[in-house]
């Protein structure tokens, strides 16, 4: 962490005429713009920093210090499973072959490529229980929407029209009622019980002839397993509904416990988080869908298909990719191309390293993990919002009581947790919980990293007795302090402006 | 065992802390009639040093062929700092700056991406970027009819003309909303968005016009009459641009009288490899007016309790974690480690590189053009003018004589026949910057020789 | 605690209105909705001549952390907004009651106000969130 008290703009490096030349390309004859309409060109030029190579080097790695991640600090951040992601995994991405590979290459020059994203479907299949898998998705939310997509055009198929309610947990992700809306659906919110499970009386009067499906999570956002899904299965089924699997805890269980035997008809599932791919400040993700039996037609294009050799009377296996007239009922294309081949490309990297025996330890150290770091905390004092419940591979903390007694906010704990050189957990989510952490530490984290976190609450702890000032300060140490959110969006700066001359 | 760190004595310890007898009892409310039997579909794991050779194995099967294709995915330089930076763990393993006074690092990168995106459109915000340029078309789609509240249809013209699998997206990810897909003609002599066209459209309530500029043929549509046409309809104008043609074409802040409306686009040319179709990332840029209305991430500058200088995400109410089921999107995502390598791209390219990108791309291809349509029965398909791609006719299927190149190493472009049947055989190629005089001599002498069999018999 | 005239009339979704003497409504949040809601950074606000059916969202008030719609309490057209909100809309924190209110509306029919909640019984209402 560099304590660099500012980085300047890009632009105030700028000076005119400098440039990293050594990175254009030759400039063509003039002649060869003669071809453009004037009053098509363009007469001003964009506003785009003149500075060398080493400037822009050194600038951006200057900024890349003031960032926490997972490479420089333990970042325990709920339902995003923020594990270590594999450095062979991007060695194997970054292959030229690969990098240089064309979207719309022909599949004869693509047949190493096609062959992982093959073999990447039939292990997410595996690890899953569903029946097929869809890579195309380009996130979580992207494979939500394919998800809910299918669940519509299923129920039309079928000329079933009036099931337009989603049928969502109150504690679900914003992405779940989102997506509902996405797809012309209505998100109906249906309580949950106190001990963190379905309240199944509250499920029963919500289905009927209206509802197109529900989304879960289970492990749920509360960081319990829910007990009842074959009943909650049972229940929506009879109705006449589908059941969506959100995956994003799908770290959880993997290995343990796959949703295609749960009954779930159909999931996303969160490659950046689950198969480690990298979450580079935001993205890019990759949110593979999969799907029961009766889904099987709707699936998203392209997928990746095996012709075995036999059949073609060629060596090898061919593989190919399968469009429109292989499946007319598909709900159509979500991408410019195939999807994010290059993140697909590092989760099979991943599940090959892992291989069978691998992947169900992931889900028993995590929960390992979870399970400790949770005992641990309420050692020291704080409050688990479902103390009677195991923790998934995530778990609750509740501040109620630091903020009745002390003032102290999550948002406080989590700010101090930076100065102390941890990343904060998710906090305020779920709602349903007041002044929430949501903790989830992965497998990949050592028992003395947790120790060394738990040391810090506690230490935090202490503070809010004895000098709760500090906690509303904090962070001291990091470049800036608590930044004026109300400021930023009364008062909009979103693009840097050239200063007045 | 891969990537978990734990010894025996840790495990030891952490079970007795927890009060469990073995990591199984961990999973005791799992009813024990669901619980996985066996995984032996999945292969045995396999070690670092083996799983390279495996890839590197695959790699190579694929080759590394000479490249003329473009439509939508292109092949440019990528100067060695991009990738270097951005794949710094810093970068490369860090998430959504949600605590941002841990994350300046990545939220000053946004600032100045969403800057420069801003500047290179000529509008005047931008958001943290979305998927890719298909999504980015889609959610223009969405966003458009949430902006123009005088058009009451959600009708949007979609030119035939527009890449094919955006214009696929679009409806995939709209139909389920309401909004209505007219698909507009091309001018069938010269590929290009005519306004005779439109003239079916006078008098309907429509939202939106999309403008893809230059177009899936790589031709140059006449922008400001198109956009003129629009407005004065009261509909909103959804620029679809290429952000390296740019660098040479007026940017659609400033096409027709007013400009448009809401900009998108693939930001693939900038600084991220073709790698199979992504990831990529799509941007979107707009008119202050409208920035409600826009998804994704933004992020704004605004000062902390002392009064320094930061940047934090901002307008998070449009979000989906916030307004739920009302959001503008249901995206979290911003394609953050790509769009860091556009911003380091146009940082190292500057204004002067880009332009050089640009022309460099543009005179090779009419190179390209002009060395491929004296063959006989190879002829250029459309008469006006186009940037970095362009449609020639053959006399003969397209499909034999691309594979007939490819058995020479060269990738010659794409079959149209099932995008644009009607079109007879057409390929659509492209040669950027990256081409050299010997690679387009490579390429013709492949295609005499690609068409002489077929002539001879 | 939060304010809550007498002489208003609320809703269940924390509105206020007040009966002008011409036979319009002016509408606006209550203390606690703003302060529940926390600064406000955004009001998007109706056209003026807009019709509205009742229940209808005719506005929304944006803080940094939520985003709520302004629902409209009887069917009514939009006479008047108050666009000063647009460039200053911390005048509802400030003065939910006064300077910042949002709208005028004239009613279209003999509304049905029997939803309407009284002072007393907003207060309830406002005890239990």
């Amino acid at each position: 962490m560099s304590l660099a008290l500012r980085e300047r703009l890009i632009f105030e490096y700028s000076r005119p005429g400098r440039g990293a030349r050594g990175q254009w390309p030759e400039a063509p004859a003039r002649s060869a713009l003669d071809a453009l309409p004037d009053g098509l060109r363009r007469q001003r030029r964009p506003l785009l920093p003149e500075v060398s190579e080493l400037d822009a080097l050194r600038h951006y790695t200057r900024l890349s210090q003031l960032n926490f991640s997972i490479d420089t600090h333990f970042y325990p951040l709920g339902s995003c499973t923020m594990k270590y992601n594999p450095r062979a995994c991007n060695a194997a991405a970054l292959m030229p072959e690969f990098l240089g590979r064309h979207p719309l290459a022909p599949v004869a020059q693509g047949q190493g490529f096609l062959a992982c994203m093959y073999e990447l479907q039939e292990m997410l299949k595996a690890v899953t229980g569903m029946r097929g898998v869809a890579l195309s998705p380009l996130a979580g939310a992207h494979g939500e929407f394919a998800g809910v997509a299918m669940i519509r055009a299923y129920h039309r198929a079928r000329d079933d029209l009036e099931r337009d309610e989603i049928i969502v947990p109150q504690a679900a992700h914003g992405t779940n009622p989102a997506t509902a809306t996405m797809c012309g659906c209505v998100a109906r919110e249906v309580a949950v019980g106190a001990d963190g499970d379905a309240d199944l009386e509250a499920l029963r009067a919500a289905v009927g002839p209206k509802t197109a499906g529900i989304m879960l999570t289970n492990p749920s956002t509360l960081g319990v397993f829910e007990r009842r899904i074959e009943e909650v299965a049972r229940i929506v089924h009879q109705a006449g509904g589908l059941l969506y699997y959100d995956g994003a805890n799908l770290n959880a269980i993997l290995g343990k416990v796959r949703p295609g035997d749960m009954g779930f008809d159909v999931i996303h599932m969160n490659l950046h988080k689950t198969f480690s791919t990298p979450h580079g400040g935001g993205g890019p993700g990759a949110g593979a869908v999969g799907v029961s039996a009766r889904l099987l037609p709707f699936l998203p294009l392209p997928i990746v298909a095996r012709e075995p050799a036999a059949e073609r009377g060629a060596e090898a296996p061919q593989y190919r990719w399968l469009g429109e007239r292989d499946l007319p009922q598909s709900i159509g294309r979500l991408t410019s191309f195939g999807g994010n081949a290059g993140v697909l490309l590092r989760a099979y990297v991943y599940m090959r390293m892992l291989g069978r025996e691998g992947m169900r330890r992931v889900a028993e150290y995590a929960t390992l993990n979870a399970n400790y770091l949770s005992a641990r905390l309420q050692q020291v004092g704080f409050e688990a919002a479902y103390p009677q419940r195991r923790a998934s591979h995530e778990f609750i903390i509740t501040l109620k009581r630091a903020e009745q007694d002390y003032g102290v906010t999550a948002m406080d704990v989590a700010k101090r947790l930076l100065d102390l050189g941890f990343h904060a957990p998710t906090t305020y989510f779920p709602m349903l919980i007041s002044e929430c952490l949501l903790i989830e530490p992965t497998e990949t984290e050592s028992k003395q990293t947790l120790d060394a976190f738990v040391n810090a609450m506690a230490q935090i702890l202490r503070e809010a007795r004895e000098d709760p000032e500090q906690l509303h300060g904090a962070p001291h140490t990091l470049p800036v302090r608590r930044l004026d959110d109300v400021r930023a969006a009364r008062e909009l700066n979103l693009v840097y402006r050239e200063p007045a001359t | 065992m891969p990537f978990i760190p734990h010894t025996d004595d840790d495990e030891r310890e952490m079970l007795a802390a927890i009060g469990a007898p073995s990591i199984e009892a961990l999973f005791d409310e799992i009813p024990p009639a669901l619980r996985v039997q066996s995984l032996d579909e999945l292969p045995t794991g396999l070690s670092e040093f083996e799983v390279l050779q495996l890839m590197a194995a695959r790699a190579r099967a694929d080759g590394r062929p000479l490249c003329f294709l473009g439509a939508g995915a292109y092949e440019h330089h990528i100067p060695a700092a991009v990738w270097s930076t951005i794949t710094r763990g810093e970068f490369y393993s860090a998430y959504t700056p949600y605590q941002a006074e841990a994350s300046q690092g990545t939220l000053q990168s946004i600032y100045e991406y969403q800057s420069m995106m801003a500047s290179l459109t000529g509008m005047q915000v931008s958001n943290a970027s979305l998927y890719d340029g298909a999504t980015a078309v889609a959610e223009g789609c969405l966003m458009a009819v949430r902006a123009n509240r005088r058009s009451k249809s959600a009708r949007i013209l979609l030119p035939r003309s527009l890449h094919p699998h955006y214009r696929a997206v679009a409806l995939t990810m709209a139909l389920n909303q309401g909004l209505i897909f007219d698909t507009v003609p091309y001018a069938r002599d010269c590929g290009h968005l005519d306004l005779d066209a439109l003239t079916a459209h006078d008098g309907q309530d429509f939202t939106a016009l999309v403008i893809q500029q230059p177009n899936f043929f790589g031709v140059i549509e006449e922008v400001d009459a198109l956009t003129d046409w629009a407005h004065a309809r009261e509909a909103l104008v959804i620029a679809v641009v290429n952000p390296i043609s740019l660098a040479l074409l007026k940017p659609p802040g400033e096409w027709g009288a007013k400009g448009a409306d809401i900009v998108v686009g693939e930001g693939q040319p900038l600084g991220c490899p073709l790698s199979s179709g992504g990831p990529y990332f799509g941007f979107m840029t707009t008119r202050m007016q409208h920035v409600r209305q826009m998804p994704g991430r933004i992020v704004g500058a605004t000062v902390d309790v002392d009064g320094r200088p930061g940047f934090s995400l901002t307008l998070q109410a449009r979000e989906q974690h916030i307004r739920r089921a009302k959001a503008t999107s249901n995206i979290c995502t911003n394609q953050g480690l790509l769009m860091m390598a556009g911003t380091l791209y146009l940082a190292l390219m500057g204004a002067e590189g880009l332009e050089r990108v640009a022309a460099a791309s543009m005179a090779r291809t009419a190179e390209l053009v002009a060395a491929l349509t004296v063959l006989p029965g190879v002829r250029r398909m459309f008469a006006r003018p186009t940037f970095h791609e362009a449609v020639l006719a053959l006399d003969r299927p397209v499909a034999p004589v691309l594979a007939a190149l490819a058995q020479r190493g060269i990738q010659g472009g794409l079959d149209l026949a099932d995008f644009y049947p009607e079109l007879g055989p057409a390929l659509l190629l492209c040669a950027t910057e990256t081409k050299n005089g010997a690679d387009i001599a490579a390429y013709a002498s492949a295609l005499t020789e690609a068409l002489r069999p077929a002539r001879a018999a | 605690m939060s304010k809550i005239p007498e002489d208003l009339k609320y809703t269940r979704s924390h509105e206020w209105l007040k009966s002008m003497p011409d036979g319009s409504i002016e509408i606006g949040i209550s203390d606690h909705a703003q302060e529940a809601l926390g600064d406000l950074v955004f009001v998007e606000l109706p056209e003026v001549g807009r019709s509205l059916a009742a229940g209808e969202t005719c506005a929304v008030v944006e803080s940094v952390k939520a985003a709520s719609d302004i629902y409209a309490p009887v069917a009514a057209t939009v006479i008047a907004i108050n666009a000063q909100l647009a460039e200053a809309p911390e005048l509802i924190n400030q003065d939910p009651y006064g300077r910042g209110w949002i709208m005028r509306l004239k009613p279209t029919a003999q509304g049905d106000d029997s939803a309407l909640l009284s002072a007393h019984d907003y207060q309830v209402l406002a005890a239990e969130a």
